[in-house]
């Protein structure tokens, strides 16, 4: 048994892990024992990875790529890919996923289990909108080839299905031509919310990736805007550096004084140097990635990504009372994001991203302080008839899962009866 | 820089280790690959993620590692039209102790597989390499053959053969430009150790481990440890006096 923890910390609870390696022996690999999950990266923040006292099945050494076609941009490969390899290897050749979240050190099953999203929303939809095909191994030796038109259920079931649906071993992906690894892009500082939507509505359809910084200290909403699109410059790539959070210090790092003073300092120095640049896709997309294990740097206690995405009417209010209870409690962290999805259905029955805006925070846990201002946000987004999103979850109540998610019972008997993870158990029940 | 293309041989080349040195070299410049296995399907699978990856070519050839005479044929066809730039000798499987103490016929199978078969693939690439002149052999051998104990002595006697195989044949090319590389690594991340991981063994990642071998062969290093915290550890543990070591239960 191994401890493992997802990249939240809060937990770190004995596995039978179970390296995937063979190819031909996945199905006898997968029976015994169970219940059993798929574990890509554990980049996920709470506990849909993660199965307690049960086994994981470990994806990343599937990596293995299966045939790209230069002619449409189709690239077949095995589930424990990383999304780095993909682009890294892609770029040069004028490709990329269409669709990436804020890092690229997750593999693509896992993407597909949490059908993650990206800048793009609006114009790409999500990972899952460009997923082809993928193969689905069940624990009962079962293997199914699904694509949204050939099995439409199974498709819509396992795009976003936290992997209770059966262990994904090979995907067929669509790229998207780029015009190289350069995006030209623009910062624009905005002073409240009102002026948040205006400009994410402005951007939307001559801005292919939008984003904004939040100061959630800030009460009325301020922050920095961000817009881009691809550019074809030639300029050599800059030079790669990544740094290592050395180790977990005995408290958070992040705290009431440190915050405040963080977020004060990078909204002045932002918005002094707002305007247009030029700036690397790595840079842009994934500015964590540098920072090797950044998760530590909340302490011993872990932390909790708390994600909502709200619909579209009542966004600015209900975005509006959280930064209002999440100032008052002072809690928070400087990586918080707020930004608006398009106006399109999801490809997965359990998908998060759906027509509103998403606002993500990140929280140390200080327990029952923390836990008392969950309570109050959900109960800001349970009243706006948003949901919240299972990739950040670790806690949320069970009625307020079964309200966002209303597809939950077309779900669930696609699930395979040997797959179980603690997310699962929490909010399903098995 | 030269833009010529490079052309390696690998042997057993699903091992997790040489998959990820070929993904690296292909990574670095255009080569062409060998692929070298025991299983047809296996091998192709690692070749067409290789060619996805942008190798200029990549040949798969299937092989039983215990045939002398198919050993001898490989080496000559592989050597024929022009000469091998590196040969990477990497299979090799981690026998249980106590199978190998109980079943004399599973201890020669992991002697054979671990030690005389990629002797032999060495000794057979180096008749090549001699009559070219030039050329890189590299051979995964293991710390487990820097000292003989009581958890795996009959795998580490196989990686001791390899170890003193390897010092013999870079005595035999002193001075020419035939390097001979012996790779030892530690405990690394593989589908090959999977049971360690289980019981909390602290291991390398195989994609570092392969960093270490590919920069190894480049510099024709005699003898690379992967990681290298390795080098000292087994400096240490060689020489250990038998009444300490004896009361080590590793």
């Amino acid at each position: 048994m191994v401890k493992v923890s997802s990249w939240g910390r809060l937990s770190a609870a004995e596995h039978d892990v179970r390296v995937l390696g063979e190819r031909n022996a996945l199905a006898a690999r997968i029976a015994q024992p169970l219940p059993g999950l798929a574990f890509g990266m554990g980049r996920s923040y709470g506990d849909v990875c993660l199965n307690p006292g049960g086994a994981l099945w470990q994806t990343r050494s599937l990596d293995r790529l299966v045939a790209f076609d230069p002619d449409n941009g189709r690239l077949r490969c095995e589930p424990g890919v990383l999304l780095r390899d993909i682009q890294r290897l892609m770029m040069p050749r004028g490709w990329a996923l269409p669709v990436t979240p804020g890092t690229q050190v997750v593999t693509v099953g896992g993407a597909i289990a949490n059908d993650v999203h990206g800048k793009n929303h609006h114009v790409r939809g999500s990972f899952g909108d460009n997923v082809r095909s993928l193969t689905l191994l069940r624990t009962d030796g079962q293997r199914l080839v699904c694509t949204p038109a050939t099995e439409p259920g199974w498709f819509a079931a396992t795009v976003g299905g936290a992997g209770l649906t059966g262990l994904i071993v090979e995907v067929e992906l669509q790229l998207q031509q780029v015009p190289g690894p350069w995006l030209v892009t623009e910062t624009i500082p905005y002073a409240n919310l009102q002026e948040f939507f205006t400009l994410a509505d402005a951007s939307e359809a001559a801005w292919e990736y939008t984003v904004s910084w939040i100061d959630c200290l800030s009460g009325e909403g301020r922050g920095l805007f961000m817009r881009a699109n691809p550019v074809a410059v030639q300029t050599p790539p800059p030079p790669r550096r990544e740094r290592r959070l050395p180790f977990t210090p005995p408290v958070s790092l992040v705290n009431k004084l440190s915050l405040k003073a963080f977020n004060e300092a990078y909204f002045r120095r932002h918005a002094w140097r707002a305007g247009a640049a030029v700036a690397h896709y790595e840079s842009f997309f994934y500015p964590l990635d540098s920072l090797l294990e950044w998760n530590r740097m909340y302490g011993p206690h872990g932390f909790y990504q708390y994600q909502c995405v709200i619909p579209r009417d009542h966004a600015q209010d209900a975005v509006q009372a959280m930064l209002g209870a999440i100032a008052q409690s002072g809690q928070g962290s400087f990586l918080a994001v707020l930004k608006t999805f398009g106006d399109r259905n999801a490809p997965g029955m359990l998908s998060f991203a759906r027509p509103g805006a998403t606002l993500a925070l990140d929280f140390p846990n200080h327990g029952a302080r923390t836990e008392a201002l969950f309570a109050r946000l959900d109960a800001i987004v349970a009243e706006a008839s948003g949901r919240i999103y299972l990739a950040k979850d670790a806690r949320m109540p069970r009625a307020l899962f079964e309200a966002g998610y209303p597809r939950l019972a077309e779900f669930l008997p696609y699930r395979d009866p040997g797959i179980s993870s603690a997310l699962s158990r929490r909010l399903m029940g098995s | 820089m030269s833009t010529s293309v490079k052309k390696i041989v690998i042997i057993g080349a699903t091992s997790s280790m040489a998959e990820h040195c070929a993904r690296l070299w292909v990574a670095q410049g255009p080569v062409a690959l060998t692929l070298v296995g025991r299983d047809r399907a296996r091998t192709e699978s690692v070749a067409a993620d290789l060619r996805v990856r942008g190798a200029v070519s990549v040949g798969v050839e299937t092989v039983d590692f215990g045939d002398v005479r198919a050993i001898a044929a490989l080496a000559d066809s592989a050597s024929a039209a022009e000469a091998v730039d590196c040969v990477l000798i990497a299979h090799g499987s981690l026998p249980e102790q106590a199978t190998c103490q109980r079943d004399l016929a599973a201890c020669e199978e992991a002697l054979g597989v671990n030690g005389l078969s990629p002797v032999l693939f060495a000794e057979a690439f180096a008749t090549g390499m001699e009559r070219a002149g030039r050329g890189t052999i590299v051979i995964i051998g293991s710390v487990a053959g820097d000292r003989g104990r009581r958890s795996n002595y009959v795998y580490g006697a196989a990686k001791g053969m390899v170890t003193r195989y390897a010092q013999g044949l870079q005595h035999r090319f002193a001075g020419s430009a035939v390097k001979v590389v012996l790779v030892k690594p530690g405990p690394t991340d593989t589908p090959m150790t999977a049971h360690l991981k289980q019981g909390g063994s602290k291991l390398a990642s195989v994609e570092e481990v392969a960093r270490a071998i590919v920069a190894g062969a480049q510099a024709g290093k005699p003898v690379v440890y992967a990681p290298r915290k390795w080098e000292v550890i087994m400096m240490v543990i060689r020489h250990l006096p038998a009444f300490v070591f004896n009361k080590m239960n590793i």
